[in-house]
């Protein structure tokens, strides 16, 4: 027998049952994480050799059942047509066998060249149940081979025979179930039908087609129509038929006998001396014992809430070591590009555009990677599931599910968080709609970047409620996100609530190796894809608020005011300034006198440059509109700059108001400067401040969002939506607020 | 021996599929978790508001809410 040059394997099986174990065993880091086209399912794809065999293997999402209802069902079985592995490797849970079996039955009617991996053969003999594979595969006609994924026993073996399996006939052949005498008779007909006409055979075996015919498979359905109408028809007609009757002589419709038939005959193999029980079947497992404290309904959500809490902190407090060291790096960085290069608009784009730009992305690394280490272990473990559970009804009255819980702490949930992360987080739910509309409302709360704003503006104008305050503005946030994921269910995102028939899998010890892979996969994906767009970003924003610059006339007119400054004190004071620098010592009182009064006419040149540059004209032109709100062209240029992140706000208005750079800790005299403002007031700032809060999210999230929701519609949809929706509340407030004094 | 509705089922109560009286999506979704009829059900226990449900089915553990508990009867050997 010749060597073939490259077998190729496809790795499928329930969820939990240990594939992607199985798949960072054989591949070791040996792997890279792609995306299906137009959509956010993660496919993976790893090379590895078996005795001098080159082998690729590719991971599928993890399925029940290979319908056309979910995309990780239509990926998966699109992947095994299309591609046509040589071999697909079908890991099932040992000590979940019967349940496991429903996929397996599904490649049996598909044919495929096919071999089982009988795992956590362990886990199930600590639970009194063995699996007596040799009877397993003589009854199923296929191999079985017994492993430990988490340890690697057994994978060579499996590996082997997986290679001997692809090696050996190349023909599909499909296994016959029987599916109740009704639908037998009529599933032969259809097959000869198909069979006489070659209907699809290309991409199915008959057999398979006739037996989706039956099911209502819309993909195929769709598909048959294409090929050949009238034989797609006339099967569509024997199957009405049949669904008539059978739903009038025993109340069922076809798909249901067949799913029903195909779980008779995994029983009925299972019977045949498959499975040998120790225990009672009932008997509670340590798993159940846990649950019985953590999905109990007094003493749970206490331990949830602990539980989350701690995730925020580990996330939050234990990543602002290495932010900051990314912070300095970057600050260092940007000092190194101040002292050595030439003055001009190079060096400024390098530094605010480039150096700020970049420095922005990968300031949130550590925060990204603590946290899907932390959701890693809360979902590897299997406590994420419990926690949908317990927050299942909360967020279905919101047409959300348990899972979004995540996303809407990490976020900000808990004021201080990060819709970048948050966004990300929203992988962990598998149904469609929800995740879509937790995506889209997760920004909405009060991320760690907001926080300063909220904290200066509130310090400013409600100085004695300050932590009430702050209480009522992160309630808020909730509300509104939650209101908006409802607004969004029964509008753009309109639709049935997914079904919620989910798994809670035993509690499991996560594996270091399987969490550090977890997270360090994620967090690549975050730099490589948003890395590049908010560089481009990045540059153009800076370009906004530094071009055209102050007409020379201008400049003129500022440095002039400085010579004449300057001319004011004697020259040995001038002197002294001059070859000053901080390390060497103090400045004498006059010195310090005149160096205030320099860095108050730069700030005044700063100021009328940002008046005069892009953003600045955007400012004041959208000024009679956001007047409405209670907005000037100064808070408008600030509104803008927020867009490249909320913190940009404070610093923003800082120069608007001609106060130059203005310190988050230093923000005192900005406030005080406000308050004094004739445009500023109580209604003012609780009318800025939900604009803030509600606005386009940072572009950071944007970016995350198209990534996430797998086109830049959404991502677009988000800004002009939630921009609308801020406006129109900050409007609403500014004229009640205003009328009513 | 007694029909009802899975909602209805106490902690702790067991008890063996009937019918799954619904097609579409949720009655895949539902078959496809093994839960057809003959399959034995122990219910498990309710989330904190009384809504979804946890079941021990197969071994395993599968949570439903109660509005798809409904479409699914189950033989119990005695009310209450």
């Amino acid at each position: 027998m010749t060597i073939k040059k490259n077998i190729t394997m496809a790795l499928a099986g329930n969820p939990n049952a240990g594939k992607t174990t199985l798949f960072n065993k054989l591949t070791g880091a040996r792997q890279h994480v792609g995306n299906y086209p137009g959509i956010t399912v993660d496919y993976k794809e790893g090379h590895f050799t078996h005795e001098d065999q080159k082998i690729s293997i590719t991971d599928l999402p993890g399925t029940y059942s290979l319908t056309a209802y979910s995309v990780e069902e239509i990926v998966s079985r699109d992947f095994i047509t299309n591609n046509r592995p040589d071999v697909v490797i079908n890991i099932v849970d040992a000590s979940n066998l019967e349940r496991n079996l429903y996929l397996t039955t599904q490649f049996l009617e598909m044919g495929v060249p096919l071999i089982i991996a009988l795992n956590m053969v362990d886990v199930a003999k600590d639970r009194g149940i063995e699996v007596h594979y040799e009877k397993l595969a003589e009854l199923l006609g296929v191999h079985v081979v017994p492993i430990i994924a988490r340890s690697g026993e057994g994978t060579k073996e499996l590996i082997k025979q997986a290679i001997e399996v692809s090696r050996s006939e190349k023909i599909w052949c499909p296994k016959d179930i029987s599916y109740g005498e009704d639908l037998d008779e009529v599933l032969m007909e259809i097959v000869s039908i198909i069979s006489d006409s070659s209907f699809l055979v290309k991409t199915y075996p008959p057999h398979y087609t006739a037996i989706k015919y039956l099911e209502h498979d819309d993909q195929i359905l769709t598909l048959g129509q294409a090929a050949d109408p009238i034989v797609a028809k006339k099967l569509e007609e024997i199957v009405g038929n049949i669904s008539d009757h059978v739903l009038k002589t025993m109340d069922v419709y076809p798909e249901s006998m067949i799913a029903d038939h195909r779980y008779g005959f995994i029983k009925s193999i299972l019977r045949q001396g498959v499975l040998s029980h120790k225990f009672d079947i009932d008997r509670l497992y340590t798993s159940d014992k846990i649950d019985k404290v953590l999905t109990n309904r007094l003493m749970g959500p206490v331990v949830m809430l602990l539980i989350l809490f701690g995730l925020y902190q580990f996330t939050f407090s234990w990543s602002e070591l290495p932010v900051s060291w990314m912070e300095s790096f970057f600050g260092w960085l940007g000092g190194v590009a101040d002292t050595t290069l030439p003055e001009g608009p190079v060096k400024s784009m390098l530094i605010s555009g480039v150096i700020d730009g970049v420095g922005g992305v990968l300031g949130f690394v550590p925060l990204i990677m603590f946290m899907f280490f932390g959701i890693a272990v809360l979902e590897d473990s299997g406590y994420l599931a419990r926690v949908a559970f317990m927050m299942d009804r909360i967020f279905r009255i919101f047409g959300l599910h348990g899972s979004s819980v995540m996303p809407f702490i990490v976020s900000g949930g808990i004021a201080g968080g990060c819709a970048v992360p948050g966004v990300m987080a929203t992988r962990t739910l598998r149904s469609p709609k929800e995740r879509m509309a937790t995506l889209l409302t997760v920004p909405f709360m009060n991320c760690g970047a907001k926080v300063p704003v909220l904290v200066l503006l509130i310090g400013a104008f409600f100085t004695d409620h300050q932590a009430l305050y702050m209480f009522l503005f992160t309630m808020l946030a909730w509300l509104v996100a939650l209101v908006v994921a409802k607004f969004l269910r029964i509008t753009v995102l309109k639709g049935e609530a997914t079904p919620f028939v989910m798994e809670l899998p035993p509690y499991r010890f996560p594996t270091l190796r399987g969490l550090l892979i977890h997270t360090w996969e994620r967090t690549w994906q975050y730099i490589k894809k948003a890395g590049t767009v908010i560089l481009g970003i990045s540059i153009i924003l800076w370009a906004l608020m530094t071009y055209p610059g102050l007409p020379e006339s201008q400049q003129d007119t500022f440095e002039a005011k400085r010579t004449m400054i300057s001319q004011s004190y004697p020259e040995s004071i001038r002197t002294e300034l001059l070859s000053y620098n901080q390390e060497t010592g103090e400045l004498s009182q006059k010195g310090k006198e005149l160096k205030a009064a320099l860095t108050i006419i730069d700030q005044e040149e700063s100021g009328a440059g940002l008046r005069y540059s892009i953003a600045g004209k955007i400012g004041t032109f959208l000024e009679p509109v956001s007047s409405l709100a209670g907005f000037d062209w100064r808070t408008n240029i600030a509104l803008l700059g927020g867009f490249a992140a909320k913190e940009v706000i404070i610093s923003t208005l800082g120069t608007a108001y001609s106060m130059g750079e203005v310190k988050v800790d230093a923000s005192d005299s900005l406030g005080e400067r406000l308050v004094r403002d004739p445009h500023w007031n109580g209604v003012v700032a609780v009318a800025v401040l939900i604009f803030i809060m509600f606005y386009a999210p940072c572009f950071v999230t944007v970016v995350c969002i198209a990534k996430e929701a797998g086109s830049w519609k959404w991502a677009f949809f988000s800004m002009a939506f939630n921009t609308a929706f801020a406006f129109f509340a900050a409007f609403a407030v500014f004229q009640i607020g205003s009328m009513l004094g | 021996m007694v029909e009802v509705n899975l909602r209805l089922m106490k902690k702790n109560q067991s008890g063996t599929i009937k019918a799954v009286k619904v097609s579409g999506e949720l009655g895949r979704r539902i078959r496809e978790m093994g839960l057809v009829p003959g399959t034995e059900i122990t219910i498990q226990g309710r989330a904190p508001l009384y809504d979804p449900v946890a079941m021990r089915v197969m071994g395993g553990t599968l949570t439903l809410r109660n509005n798809e508990a409904d479409h699914i009867i189950v033989e119990v050997s005695e009310e209450g």
